[in-house]
This record gives C-alpha cells, sequence and structure tokens, in this order.
C-alpha cells in the first residue's frame, strides 16, 4: 500500500501546489498554464480513486477545452493587466479571515467525519469490480440516467448558442449574403433592356 | 493506506484556495472565473472520493454532471466578458456599475 500513498502524495502536492499559483501569478496566462496543471494532478487522483472514465474526460474537456478557451480570451483581448492588478495587501487580510473562517469549519466537519458501512441504494449502482470504469457508467448512463444525460446535452447545447449569440458581431462595412432579398428580387425591376443605336453610346 | 480523510482534506483545501483567489483578484474577472472552476473541481474530488470510499457510482455520475456544467459556464462567462471588453474596453469588475448595485 506504500507506493498507493506516495503517488496520493505527488499528485495532491501537484494539485494544491499549482492551484496556490493560479490564484497567486501575476500574469493571466501564466495562471491559465497552472490550471491545466491543476488539472492534471486532479486527474491523477481519479485514476487512484478508480474512475479512469472521469480523469480522461477531465483531461479531455478541462485541459482541451475550458483551459484552452481561457488562455484564447486572455490572448485576444489585448487587456492591460498593469492597470487592473489589485494590491494583495488591501484584500489579503479579509481573505485570510475568511478562508480561516471556512477552515475551522470544514475542520470540525471532517475531523470526526464517519463515513456510512455501506451505500443505501439500487443494487446495479454499486460499483462492480469486474466491469471496467467506463462500461459500467455507460450501462447505467443510458438506462438509469437517460433523462439527465439529455438535459445536460440541452445544457450545452444552449450554453453553445448564447456564447454564439452573445460574441457575433454584425458589421455594417461587410457585405453579407440576404437569402430573403434575393428570393424576393423581380426580374422586372432588375432588368433593364434599352435600345441602342449603332455608332452611339448609351 | 488510503483513508478518505486525505482527500476530505485535499478537497476542502482546494476550495479554500478558490474562495481565496476571488478574494485576493477581485478586480480581474478571468482569475475569478479560474478560482470558480477549483472550487468546481474540488467539489469533483469529493464526490468521486466518496464514491469510490462507498462502493456506489452515483457520486461519479454527478460528478460527470458537474462537468457538464462547468464547461457550459466557462464557455457562456468567457462570452459574457469578450461581450463586455467589447463595450467597456476593460475587463475590471468597478467598471460593471450601469445597474448601480
Amino acid at each position: 500500500m506504500q507506493p498507493l500513498i506516495l503517488a496520493y502524495y505527488f499528485f495532491a502536492g501537484i494539485t494544491l501546489f499549482s492551484a496556490l499559483f493560479v490564484v497567486l501569478s501575476r500574469n493571466p496566462v501564466h495562471s491559465v498554464l497552472w490550471l491545466i496543471l491543476t488539472f492534471f494532478g486532479a486527474s491523477g487522483l481519479f485514476i487512484l480513486l478508480g474512475a479512469e472514465f472521469l480523469a480522461l474526460i477531465l483531461m479531455i474537456v478541462y485541459v482541451g477545452a475550458v483551459a484552452v478557451l481561457f488562455m484564447f480570451v486572455v490572448m485576444m483581448l489585448n487587456i492591460n493587466f498593469k492597470e487592473i492588478k489589485s494590491r494583495l495587501t488591501k484584500y489579503l487580510p479579509l481573505g485570510i479571515l475568511i478562508g480561516l473562517v471556512l477552515f475551522v469549519e470544514l475542520g470540525l466537519v471532517f475531523g470526526d467525519f464517519v463515513p456510512a458501512l455501506s451505500p443505501k441504494g439500487d443494487k446495479n449502482l454499486l460499483i462492480n469490480e469486474e466491469i471496467e470504469n467506463t462500461r459500467q457508467l455507460g450501462l447505467v448512463l443510458y438506462t438509469d440516467f437517460i433523462i439527465y444525460f439529455q438535459l445536460a446535452g440541452i445544457v450545452l447545447l444552449i450554453a453553445m448558442l448564447g456564447a454564439i449569440v452573445l460574441t457575433h458581431q454584425r458589421r455594417k462595412d461587410v457585405k453579407k449574403q440576404d437569402i430573403l432579398t434575393q428570393i424576393y428580387r423581380d426580374p422586372d425591376n432588375s432588368i433593364e433592356l434599352k435600345d441602342i443605336k449603332p455608332g452611339q453610346g448609351l | 493506506m488510503i483513508e478518505i480523510q486525505h482527500f476530505l482534506v485535499l478537497s476542502s483545501l482546494l476550495f479554500l484556495i478558490g474562495v481565496f483567489g476571488i478574494f485576493l483578484n477581485r478586480k480581474n474577472v478571468i482569475i475569478i472565473l479560474m478560482s470558480i472552476e477549483l472550487i468546481l473541481l474540488a467539489v469533483n474530488i469529493n464526490f468521486v472520493s466518496f464514491s469510490y470510499f462507498l462502493g456506489d457510482l452515483k457520486g461519479q455520475i454527478f460528478s460527470l454532471f458537474v462537468l457538464t456544467v462547468a464547461a457550459a459556464e466557462a464557455a457562456i462567462g468567457l462570452a459574457i466578458l469578450v461581450c463586455f471588453f467589447r463595450n467597456k474596453g476593460s475587463i475590471a469588475v468597478d467598471d460593471a456599475n450601469v445597474m448601480k448595485g
């Protein structure tokens, strides 16, 4: 069991250290890079906990999509970060106070925590060591949780539509195809026939 | 042997770092959004560790949905940020005072 503990401390250390630098880093680009490292550490922890599917999804979704999205926004917006740098000393006491209060509360809750011996619930939701994790998740996700799965898809669809509508720019100086005006164009109004005599211009 | 307390302490520390980050970077919306991602990650670690130690799959399924919502939230938040930057020319939280709230 010793290697497991070592792996736990390795990944937990990476996660906490890089999470701290996400918050403390002065340059937002560095913050995004530390965030990516945090997600790598967390996905290592997920693999330790036997949730391989979630670990790899974390890498694909977070590192591949969310962190890259953050990176795009940070780099495209051309923000003057020197201007909005808040003074550390101004908010530090308040932050430390709130952090301490939260930590004491969580410590009181978790310090004397005893987990339940066995879950009460459906038999097919118990983790079966003989079936691999991805297969077992798929077996219940598309049957017992199909409604929630579909709703998650709708949430993603609406988020995608919202993001497109919010960021889409209608520029006046760019000509665009307008299909309705094309359809309703009348040949009588758009074509003009002129009788030109030979040897003369218009 | 890894106990559940290991993961509970880790996730509560990660949660604290996220909350701390919101207070520390009150002017920079991008870092605030990243802190929210950290908080959601802490919640996910809690879900998965309970799922493992109780032998129940529900935690992992819920964690999957949390991941979905977090991705949607990041996309919408960054889209609003781009919009805001276009209108105001900055992303400082103090400039978002149109509603005088």
